[in-house]
């Protein structure tokens, strides 16, 4: 296991470098730069902000500069925000983004798992029935509908939650649900499909005829087995978070990485758009990674095949 | 047949669901420990500002935050937005117009330190510094020596100090606008003693000192800046609101949900999604009135057919603006009549006929066109953005039907777009300018030969040589009157541009909760005129 896990943390290098190079020059290829805006700025005046910021240097010079800088841990200014650092606006942002991600994936997980469960051990009954409807239904809304329709439901119509915003408890709730909903369907789905394939195996059959109860044969003994097409899903589905949650924190109006990832890229902000490029493909390598080690930790067998 | 060992029931197996789920829930947790803080007696809506250093600031969102922590020599007032006295209480020119002096006020840094007229001096020196690669340098320019300072080949800048309380300026050429210039926030003191000590991190709450009515108590990036009342501000009693919050937010839907749900008591058009004006407009909240800018399309004069002035101007009359202020912006644009909108002092417009068909079709047929007939395919092009894509599909549908000719439509992204622009790459192209300062001079001098922001390819030595003699003159008729010259030749007589619209402000706010926001030209949010409309109102 151990080795597994440093083979593949080693080859995780060079395909960051190779991220940062291929970012580095499609940033560059992008017309226009980021001090480009409707108003011109006097020749004097750009090149005195060219010069501060060494884009009047060869570009292979200023990607050595970068990389450079990356082995010291520094990302660069941003271009954008004067006096800010790439690293301390993604230290501001990634908190937001992480937390709202992570609740989306709990609530995903704590709703997905059961409503699969519960329609697998009633297959074909109507719990099924309603449990795979409602998965469908979860699959089909898309994040951009739910999030606005939750927010008449519970903010302009109930009023229990906050519309958005950050900084305390429930106003991660109704972002994590918008985020979360599609994958706790998908997960339900796999969940169930899951557990009847593990209901007909012969070692349930056997923890059965053992004379265990229903609930100990399902919750200690098919369960565990029965999820590991969920554990697998976990990469996927961490990767989809990531990527919803731009919306999601537009949506809530949260101050998440997010706006900053899409207004870098379109703000020519070079280094704020490659120190994001950079923390979601490490993120995203290495939560893979993670769910490897996590589908072979809750299925001996993945280990052997 | 062997059977498989069912997996054996351990500690580890359930628990293993547990490890994922601990961290995950406590992270949750840590993210409702902010600190319990007393809530903000006022919230505007701003996106993120890119700087709130007053040497490098640009832009509305810095700008309106600058305004309010910092205070430069004169401040504008409503409703005119002239200058009155801000630090400076009283300024004069020389007889040629050439040296102004000011007075300063005593007053302090929120810190304590003493401001004085050197402040400004370095403070000026700063922005005009190549060092500091301020984008409102140009803002300077008008100042002695200023171009080759800001070009690092001069020391020589006319800017003195000759004590603490008065400041001189000597310029290349009369700015009778220079006072209106100086509450610009790119004119606002700097304090050197602290940036010179912190360097590019002073603007941060930690560090910060102003010397205007606020100070910056705290400020989370993407999210909101927290304002705090500055007790050593010098007229800190006229400041009724003691804690405000700036929240930052792109998305108008988004933004304009947190003002209906009262997490906002004041949003300019950022928190009006396009599709609610019609109904939001009708509300007594809702509070417009007219910009300080102007929509207008740029001709391409190098390319034929827009080479010939009679095509140029042909557009422009069959060009039905009221349509599209009252179909498709809606929200209390008017048609434009000139480059230089309404409203700016001292600016006579020149009431540019509006719509006229028959004109048009004679004009067209002129140019040998008659009916359309053999006119070339013409494409506008603007950036990406829905509201510009209707207002180009309706003045597509004009010129078909008026003109019988055919526009193709090009979207680009906006750096792209700026680029293309720049690159006079385009036949017709959307552009807009916002005034810095209220001054008609501003807007017209951007069409001189060489002027970065022309690109339309045309030049006039004529036009330039209004341009340079509005600038030197100090008698304001005349100014007045070859300013008026100068808006006739860009929009009637060569039309390089088609003025289209004058922008509008667009804000929600309950007044009859709040009083000191009326809309302004210059959409400012000054916190000084802020302050509830019944006393002893606090959240």
């Amino acid at each position: 296991m151990t080795g597994f896990v440093l083979r593949r943390a080693l080859a995780t290098v060079p395909l960051l470098l190779g991220i940062v190079v291929v970012s580095f020059f499609f940033m560059r290829l992008a017309p226009g730069g980021p001090f480009d805006a409707d108003r011109a700025l006097d020749p004097q005046v750009r090149a005195n902000l060219e010069a501060r910021y060494g884009l009047d240097r060869p570009l292979v010079e200023q990607l050595g500069v970068y990389v450079g800088g990356l082995l010291e841990g520094d990302l660069g200014p941003s271009f954008k925000y004067v006096g800010w650092s790439v690293q301390e606006i993604i230290a501001q942002g990634a908190p937001v983004s992480l937390t709202l991600g992570a609740g989306a994936l709990l609530i995903a997980l704590l709703v997905g798992i059961p409503l699969g469960v519960i329609a697998a051990l009633y297959h074909n009954r109507w719990a099924d029935h309603l449990a795979t409807s409602i998965a469908l239904v979860g699959v089909c809304v898309p994040n951009f509908v739910l999030g606005p329709v939750l927010v008449l439901v519970f903010v302009f119509g109930l009023g229990w939650l906050p519309v958005g915003g950050w900084g305390s408890p429930e106003q991660v709730i109704l972002p994590a649900v918008t985020l979360g909903a599609v994958r706790a369907a998908y997960i339900g789905r796999l969940a169930r499909a899951g557990m009847l394939d593990v209901l007909q195996q012969d070692f349930v059959r056997t923890a059965r005829a053992k004379g265990l109860s229903e609930r100990v044969v399902v919750a200690r003994h098919a369960l565990r087995i029965a999820i590991v097409p969920v554990v697998q899903y976990l990469g996927p589905a961490i990767a989809s978070i990531l990527v919803g949650s731009v919306v999601v924190e537009r949506i809530f109006d949260l101050p998440g990485l997010g706006s900053f990832f899409i207004n870098a890229a379109l703000n020519r902000d070079y280094t704020l758009a490659m120190g994001s490029v950079l923390l979601y493909s490490t993120l995203l390598i290495g939560l893979n990674l993670l769910v490897d080690v996590l589908a072979r930790a809750f299925d001996p067998r993945t280990e052997t095949s | 047949m062997s059977i498989p060992a069912p997996p054996e029931p351990s500690a580890t197996t359930m628990p293993s669901m547990h490890r994922i789920l601990v961290p995950i829930l406590a992270l949750l947790a840590a993210v409702g420990c902010s600190a319990d803080e007393r809530p903000a007696d006022f919230r505007f809506l701003n996106t993120e500002p890119e700087t709130i250093d007053p040497g490098r600031v640009g832009g509305q969102a810095g700008g309106r935050i600058v305004a309010n922590l910092f205070e430069g020599l004169t401040v504008r007032v409503p409703p005119s937005l002239a200058p009155g006295p801000g630090i400076a209480t009283d300024w004069w020119t020389s007889d040629d117009g050439l040296t102004w002096t000011f007075r300063l006020r005593s007053s302090t840094w929120s810190d304590g330190t003493p401001l004085t007229a050197r402040d400004f001096v370095w403070s000026w020196r700063r922005v005009l510094d190549p060092r500091t690669a301020s984008k409102s340098a140009q803002l300077l320019f008008p100042v002695r020596g200023a171009r080759k300072f800001n070009a690092g080949v001069s020391d020589d800048l006319g800017l003195f100090a000759p004590d603490d309380t008065t400041l001189v300026v000597e310029l290349e050429t009369p700015t009778p606008y220079l006072a209106d210039l100086a509450a610009a926030p790119p004119l606002a003191p700097s304090p050197r003693h602290v940036v010179e000590k912190v360097g590019e991190t002073w603007t941060r709450p930690e560090w910060i000192v102003s010397n205007g009515p606020y100070v910056l108590d705290d400020w989370r990036l993407q999210d909101r800046m927290r304002l705090q009342r500055n007790p050593r501000y010098w007229n800190v009693e006229a400041i009724a609101l003691d804690v405000v919050e700036a929240v930052a937010g792109d998305f108008a839907n988004a933004n304009f949900n947190r003002y209906e749900s009262g997490l906002i008591d004041w949003v300019d058009s950022g928190g009006v999604p396009p599709a609610l004006v019609d109904a939001l407009k009708r509300r007594p909240d809702w509070h417009s009135g007219p910009f300080l800018a102007t929509y207008f399309l740029r001709c391409n004069v190098e390319r034929p057919p827009l080479d010939d002035e009679r095509v140029r101007r042909a557009l422009s009359y069959a060009l039905d603006a009221e349509a599209i202020t009252t179909h498709v912006t809606r929200a209390g644009q008017v048609p434009a009549r000139g480059l230089v909108p309404p409203g700016v002092p001292g600016h006579d417009g020149i009431d540019a006929p509006l719509f006229d068909v028959e004109r048009a079709h004679s004009l067209l047929a002129a140019a040998g066109y008659p009916g359309g007939e053999g006119f070339p395919s013409l494409t506008l092009l603007f950036n990406t953005s829905e509201w510009h894509r209707q207002i180009a599909e309706v003045l597509q549908q004009q010129w078909r039907e008026h003109l019988g000719i055919e526009i193709e439509l090009l979207n680009q992204e906006w750096k792209v777009f700026t680029t293309t622009v720049r690159a006079r790459d385009y036949d017709l192209a959307r552009g807009s300018w916002i005034g810095d300062v209220l001054d008609a001079q501003n807007f017209l001098e951007i069409f001189t030969t060489g002027n970065g922001n022309n690109r339309t390819g045309w030049s006039s030595a004529r036009y330039d040589a209004l341009i340079a003699s509005a600038s030197r003159t100090r008698d304001p008729e005349r100014r007045a009157a070859l300013l008026r010259e100068c808006e006739r030749m860009v929009v009637l007589d060569d039309a390089i541009i088609l003025p289209v619209y004058v922008y509008s402000v667009t804000n929600l706010y309950d007044d009859t909760q709040w009083a000191g926001l009326e809309p302004d030209l210059l959409n400012s949010l000054d916190l000084r005129r802020v302050r509830p409309v019944r006393t002893g109102v606090s959240r």
